[in-house]
């Protein structure tokens, strides 16, 4: 099972010269969104490939607002009462662990809807997949200011220059919380962050990562120094804590000697050096465009692909000092982005799966105004997806989440025994039942969803366009035969029997018999094909 | 298929246990169940079951178990980290080695000769890296091999042939491995799929809907395609049988609260009682990594790795009650792995960073009490890179409960391990097969000049057959292999020439059958 594409196929990142069909479209849009509405599909089948990564790879799109007050700060030691209800509070620096545990949920909140109000970009996508890259974890953060600061500069830079992001990052106090940068300091130097900025963020393990652990600890030297404001939300660099003795470096790195300095530039010079000694490396644009492939097309990288796309895409990185959209551009709009082989074999992500499916089938949410009730909703989706294990803010590590690292499996670490079902019980709960917070309830409303297809009263139309729309894998054709006559036919033979309940449906709704009997066959049929594995997939 | 071997037979001896009919054979224990027996019993009773309890992040083991007798050296490697003489709790029998002061539980355990401590575990190169390390442990490679199963996942794969296919059966009508939580663990990944389930709450399954399949493409989303359905699949084959387990006991001895180990021993101790013939069962516990603040500043034997080893020890000592009050404890063995230990030295933030070799545990009713291996040897002044070298494999640790608890022959023992690794004495006599406990380690090894420049003698006694000595750094990085020979018994020397190497200390370690030794020479 290790290879199962067929011997002629020959990955290239030449331009995509098929046809720019709904289903390419479909395709680039599922892999660079959370799920697909039939809304944008149009869009993007109007404006062509071409049009439409200038879009997705648009990085002047407006910031979204900042995440709100909307918790109750009264069991606090010291409650936030100065912030009104609705106001942001991302500039307020607290230190009272209630109301950080408070802001710290109320971003993910504010993620969650981040996601699933998405226009056609890469942004939320992008900003994921750094989330994934540089994986921090919120309940170890513990200020909420730092949180979201950092969260910030991962969606800033979401399109932007790497090697950029990953200076800002270095210093970030978010991440010298995380990764004890806080604390690494000349009399005893902590070489957590110098250890895992070599080894996850910036140089990987790949058969060409050679640094070793001498060069772990003389990074760790470098960055001694780096501490925290609270008061300010910012870090500082602290001369007093700085090592400045020469840092020695091993041959993987061309036995680079940063000379120790002082002075209150002396951390940042050294950074500078030590971020430009990094990016040296040829390793480094090989791992990014290699967890860039799992993120975008699949976590098979034969050595077919590694020479025919990881090696040049690498090469375009290096050439545009490290600018992300180019790489994006390139392997986005190319045939082997859009070979027949790589579509419908990524397993969802629980946020694939769970924004994908509330966006696609245009569940509707609470306005801003009502604040209360619309983070209600957004918390109950980051309970789902922690259920479902991917808790936003808390992948399990440094690591990020499995699935985009661990052999053999990587995807399929989102499915097991305890997942799947957990899967299947939230959409068919969303489908069928609904979640209700505050009197709003969160629901697939079935039939004004279908109304948006071409053709809802033809049977045969409207399971066949069901299918292409939300599985990521066709069924066959004796299958959704059987799906019409058993669920939109009820039993029947004729395709009148759900014509006829269709149009009685749309010319008169208060025929309540009628209207409950449509209604129920759609839910029926939406249920029955979010079940399916085949939806699993996209 | 291929590969019908299971598990060695042990009583009475000399009898040989055919293949059976579903592919599954049998084994005898020492404990009434005579082979006729055991093919008249159609459930569970005769089976026994391994309970793996995985510490996330690196547990620090220099305060896990304390060298007394190194107390001095101790202290002035964690000056503001070590845990007062006073408070570390004393092991019957073994004044130089005591345990954290949270392990009541353990302390209790270990004196009712219930629980074997193995010192410094750990494998030569060793990985600082949690992920790599981590699969190091799960897939017990050496330290520079990428596998990608586990080294549970291969038992059962050579135990229950053709897994998934044909399963559940008369012979194994229930889930072979159980990982209590919603995440798959790399230990029971097999070379093809995985061999476990993940389950976190027993008493409720969302039922999934049997739904006709159209034939999956021969694609890379057929690949996936096939893997979801499969799991659909055995989620619905094992859910009823797991939920009419978990239902079938009603009482249990008590568990601390607030306590996530304890919670998931709990399911773990019900679903065996319950009558579930799984083998395999895995828990965790994450938080270990404490690279800062591990203890309270001003009190030592508080803090973050006090609490985490408070929670690991009540609720492992929760668990071995309740197996007891059960009835079922002569059928569970359990350990405790960790990624790797920490750093000898402390760091400026009172923590430790990434190291190498640590102890583990070893828990069951029909464990050998006592502990394996002698106290981690500390340096006079320990340096920031400096790590307690390995005395025991892990594998060996592994070989030792395939073999004598697990009852795996050795044919199928080299298949899951790759390797022949030293067979260690953690259980009782007789389980499988008789092994010789390790009475007070004889000097076998003797080196000199020490501290030396060049040329170093290393002398050393060999009971016969295969005899390994290697050289490591204080970093527990194998530096050479002086000697890997199948011997005669008698007393050797051989001259190693460190001339090449960096003063500083090094440690050489012999390895013999059951025995092993480690001796530290210093390089000027």
């Amino acid at each position: 099972m290790d290879n199962v594409r067929p011997l002629q196929w020959a990955p290239s990142l030449q331009a995509y010269s098929g046809q720019w069909d709904d289903a390419s479209a479909r395709h680039l849009l599922r892999r660079t969104h959370f799920g697909v509405k039939l809304a944008e599909l149009k869009t993007v089948k109007e404006l062509g490939l071409t049009a439409t990564l200038d879009i997705l790879l648009n990085d002047q799109l407006a910031q979204p607002l900042p995440p709100i007050k909307e918790y109750n700060p009264t069991n606090a030691t010291v409650p936030d009462l100065l912030i009104a209800g609705g106001q942001t509070w991302v500039n307020d620096p607290t230190t009272d662990g209630t109301i950080n545990s408070l802001r710290r949920s109320s971003f993910k909140k504010w993620w969650v809807g981040q996601m699933l109000n998405q226009q056609i970009s890469l942004r939320e996508k992008m900003t994921l997949f750094l989330h994934n890259h540089f994986a921090t974890e919120s309940v170890d953060i513990g200020n909420a200011q730092f949180l979201y600061k950092h969260h910030s500069l991962l969606r800033k830079n979401a399109l932007g220059n790497f090697k950029n992001l990953v200076k800002e990052i270095t210093t970030d106090p978010a991440m010298l919380v995380y990764l004890n940068g806080q604390n690494n300091n000349k009399t005893a130097p902590d070489e957590n962050f110098a250890r895992e900025i070599q080894e996850l963020f910036v140089i990987g393990k790949g058969k060409g990562a050679g640094f070793n652990e001498a060069d772990v600890k003389a990074a760790a030297r470098v960055l001694t120094g780096w501490r925290n404001n609270a008061a300010e939300i910012k870090s500082f660099f602290d001369p007093n804590r700085h090592d400045v003795n020469d840092k020695q470096f091993s041959e993987f790195y061309k036995s680079k000697k940063i000379v120790g300095k002082t002075g209150a530039d002396a951390g940042s010079n050294e950074l500078d050096e030590l971020i430009g000694m990094l990016f040296e490396t040829d390793e480094v644009a090989l791992y990014l465009c290699r967890r860039i492939y799992v993120w975008f097309i699949h976590y098979q990288i034969t050595p077919e692909i590694e020479e025919a796309i990881i090696v040049p895409l690498a090469q375009v990185f290096r050439q545009n000092n490290y600018e992300i959209k180019p790489v994006l551009r390139l392997l986005l709009g190319s045939q082997h982005f859009f070979d027949l082989m790589n579509r419908g074999c990524q397993i969802k992500s629980p946020v694939d799966m769970l924004i994908g499916m509330l966006r696609e089938m245009e569940v509707k949410f609470p306005a801003d105004t009502q604040y209360t009730n619309q983070y209600g909703l957004w918390n109950q989706l980051v309970n789902y997806l922690t259920n479902m294990q991917q808790n936003i803010g808390d992948p399990p590590d440094v690591s990020g989440w499995k699935a985009y690292y661990q052999e053999p499996g990587y995807y399929k670490f989102w499915i097991n025994t305890d997942t799947l079902p957990k899967r299947i019980q939230y959409l068919d709960t969303l489908v069928a039942i609904g979640y209700t917070f505050g009197g709003f309830k969160m629901v697939v409303d079935g039939t004004s969803w279908i109304k948006l297809f071409p053709n809802p009263s033809d049977p045969n139309s409207l399971v066949e366009a069901l299918c292409v729309h939300l599985l990521g894998v066709d069924i066959s054709a004796s299958h959704k035969a059987q799906l019409k006559t058993d669920i939109l036919l009820a039993g029947q033979a004729q395709d009148y029997y759900w014509t006829d309940a269709w149009e009685l449906f749309i010319g008169t709704p208060s025929n309540m018999a009628n209207t409950k009997h449509v209604s129920t066959a759609v839910t029926n049929l939406i249920k029955y094909l979010v079940d399916l594995p085949e939806y699993q997939l996209c | 298929m291929k590969r019908r071997r299971f598990i060695r037979n042990v009583a009475p001896a000399g009898f040989m246990v055919p293949s059976f009919v579903q592919g599954i054979g049998f084994r005898a224990f020492d404990t009434g169940h005579t082979f006729l027996n055991q093919v008249l019993l159609p459930t569970g009773d005769n089976d026994r079951v391994l309970v793996i309890v995985q510490l996330n992040g690196g547990n620090d083991g220099l305060n896990t178990v304390i060298p007394i007798d190194n107390y001095s050296k101790y202290v002035n490697a964690r000056k503001n980290i070590f845990i007062e003489e006073s408070k570390i709790l004393k092991l019957r029998g073994h004044e130089r080695v005591g345990l954290h002061p949270a392990m009541t539980g353990m302390q209790q355990l270990f004196n009712e000769d219930k629980l074997h401590i193995v010192q410094s575990v750990g494998y030569a190169q060793p990985n600082f890296s949690h992920f790599r390390a981590t699969d190091i442990w799960m897939s017990a490679s050496d330290s520079k091999q990428v596998l990608n199963s586990g080294w549970l996942g291969r038992f059962l794969d050579e135990a229950y042939p053709g897994f998934p296919a044909g399963y559940p059966n008369v012979n194994m009508p229930d889930p072979l491995a159980i990982q209590i939580g919603s995440v798959a663990s790399l230990t029971l990944q097999g070379p093809i799929q995985p061999m476990g389930m993940s389950i976190s709450n027993p008493s409720s399954f969302y039922n999934l809907v049997n739904n006709i399949e159209s034939p999956a493409p021969n694609t890379l989303a057929g690949m996936e395609l096939s893997f979801i359905r499969e799991t659909s699949r055995q989620t619905q084959k094992f859910s009823e049988v797991i939920k009419a387990a978990n239902a079938k006991v009603i009482v249990q001895n008590p568990y601390p609260t607030g306590n996530t180990l304890a919670d998931q021993l709990k399911i773990v101790a019900r679903l065996i009682k319950g009558g579930l013939k799984t083998k395999i069962y895995m828990v965790n516990y994450g938080g270990f990594d404490t690279h800062a603040n591990q203890v309270e500043s001003g009190n030592n034997g508080s803090g973050t790795h006090a609490r985490l080893l408070g929670n690991v020890s009540s609720a492992i000592k929760a668990f071995m009650d309740d197996l007891v009050y059960l009835g079922i404890d002569d059928r569970v063995l359990g350990m405790t792995f960790s990624e790797f230990g920490r750093r000898i030295l402390s760091n400026a933030s009172r923590g430790t960073d990434h190291g190498a070799a640590a102890p583990l545990f070893i828990f069951g009713s029909r464990v050998q009490g006592g502990i394996s291996g002698s106290n981690p040897i500390i340096p006079t002044n320990a340096g920031v890179g400096d790590n307690i070298p390995f005395q025991y494999d892990f594998r060996s640790v592994y070989a030792s409960i395939l073999s004598n608890w697990l009852c795996v022959d050795d044919g199928m023992l080299n298949t899951v391990l790759l390797k022949n690794f030293q067979n260690l004495p953690l259980t009782k006599l007789g389980t499988c097969s008789v092994l010789k406990p390790v009475g007070d380690p004889e000097n076998l090894l003797v080196v000199y000049p020490n501290p030396f420049h060049k040329l170093i003698a290393i002398q050393f006694k060999t009971i016969g057959g295969h005899t390994l000595l290697q050289v490591l750094d204080g970093a527990g990085r194998l530096v050479k292999i002086v000697y890997d020979k199948e011997v005669a018994e008698g007393t050797y020397r051989i001259d190693f020439d460190g001339e090449h190497l960096p003063p500083g200390i090094y440690y050489v370690r012999l390895q013999n059958q059951l025995i092993q030794q480690v001796k530290s020479i210093l390089k000027v």
